[in-house]
């Protein structure tokens, strides 16, 4: 099997509020949530979003702070990915990003590759997020703008699957990833 | 092969016809077609287009043109497709690319998304002058047409869609930032017309529809 179809790539960012979900600025956004994430249950090489138990989404899960919504998912290739989130009708809400997010100064999003039929948890996603801020975008944690293939992580050694270490520091600062709410 | 090089194989009015052609379908074109379209011989299409092709304005490939396949299909034909490579030329030197992309990066880092399309907006607006106004898609696509942008209508005719984008190096480098901002620059453009504009991003499309306004909304 290729590495194309044994690992599988996860990304995790986050949003932090600008009005509770339930204000009526917030409306637009609220409405764009459902259709949006039937979108992506339904384009080409997505695998799995994060869901809460119960619900139709993940809205209400805050494992980041109470005023920080997450969104967290699994596609088969970075293209699918990359597609989805700017070149659907996806777009439109990072369009509105600053209607309702605050800009985040740290890095937001956060890539990484996991093996396929792996759920990743919402500790690792916030692991992964760390070790891109402390370390800068490495094959264990990365982003767009900034990406490692599979063949890259898995080359970089057994850490690179299970989350542990980082890479020395390198390349541009995780802030500047322009990918993200 | 430099830009500048590259760029002057378009001055040959043979090449610049075929090339026009093979960019304008929006997909892989046989030499036949080519030929076909350019109004000449088929080997003379083909000696231009490998040589588009050593110039990185054209991508080749193989297919089979009549779309069946197995035994008896007959031999895969050449066919082109515009390369997605770029080239540029500016005489004296200046580079906009790179100031373009450190001002994104500089706007996203800084979250001015509204500030950026607001000036965006004011620059369509100017852009599209005094009075002016679009009545059809027709007329939009003519001066989107101007801007680079190639419009495509679709089948029935009720939307204009765009297969390139002007923007494209710092729109994939900063794809909310950038398409924002070109929505707001046309949003000013047709502003007052009978054409509005509408994000609907697809892959390998600029993010951008023109359609007919409904109720003579804006």
């Amino acid at each position: 099997m290729s590495t194309r179809t044994r690992y599988h790539l996860a990304q995790f960012n986050l949003a932090t509020l600008r009005f509770p979900l339930a204000d009526p600025r917030m409306a637009d956004f609220v409405a764009l949530v459902e259709p949006v994430n039937a979108l992506a249950d339904g384009t080409p090489g997505f695998v799995w979003r994060l869901v809460e138990e119960g619900e139709a989404d993940a809205t209400g899960m805050r494992p980041a702070g109470d005023d920080v919504i997450v969104n967290f998912s699994v596609w088969e290739s970075a293209e699918a990915l990359w597609d989805f989130v700017y070149r659907s009708a996806h777009l439109e809400t990072m369009r509105r990003r600053r209607e309702w997010f605050q800009r985040h100064v740290d890095a937001h999003l956060v890539l990484w590759w996991v093996p396929a039929g792996h759920v990743p948890s919402v500790g690792e996603a916030l692991e992964r997020l760390a070790l891109l801020r402390a370390d800068g975008p490495t094959p264990r944690a990365f982003t767009f703008s900034s990406s490692f293939t599979a063949e890259e992580a898995a080359g970089a050694g057994p850490g690179a699957g299970a989350g542990a270490g980082g890479e020395p520091a390198g390349g541009e600062p995780a802030g500047a990833e322009p990918a993200a709410l | 092969m430099e830009d500048i090089d590259a760029i002057a194989l378009l001055q040959d009015p043979v090449r610049r016809r075929l090339y026009e052609f093979v960019a304008g379908q929006g997909r892989e074109v046989g030499r036949g077609e080519a030929a076909e379209a350019a109004g000449v011989a088929r080997t003379l299409a083909a000696f231009h287009l490998d040589k588009l092709v050593d110039a990185g304005l054209l991508e080749a490939g193989s297919r089979r043109l009549t779309g069946r396949s197995g035994p008896g299909a007959g031999r895969p034909a050449k066919v082109y497709r515009r390369s997605s490579a770029e080239r540029d030329v500016s005489v004296p030197a200046r580079d906009y690319r790179t100031a373009a992309g450190l001002l994104a990066e500089a706007a996203e880092s800084a979250g001015l998304d509204m500030e950026l399309q607001d000036a965006a907006r004011r620059k369509g607006r100017a852009l599209r002058g005094r009075g002016g106004s679009f009545g059809t898609l027709d007329d939009l696509a003519e001066v989107l047409a101007g801007r680079g942008y190639e419009p495509v209508m679709d089948e029935d005719g009720a939307v204009l869609r765009m297969r390139n984008c002007p923007f494209h190096v710092v729109a994939e480098q900063f794809p909310p930032l950038v398409c924002g901002m070109n929505l707001a620059l046309l949003e000013g453009l047709v502003e007052g017309s009978r054409v509005r504009v509408r994000m609907d991003p697809r892959p390998g499309w600029c993010c951008v529809a023109a359609a007919h306004s409904k109720n003579n909304e804006h």
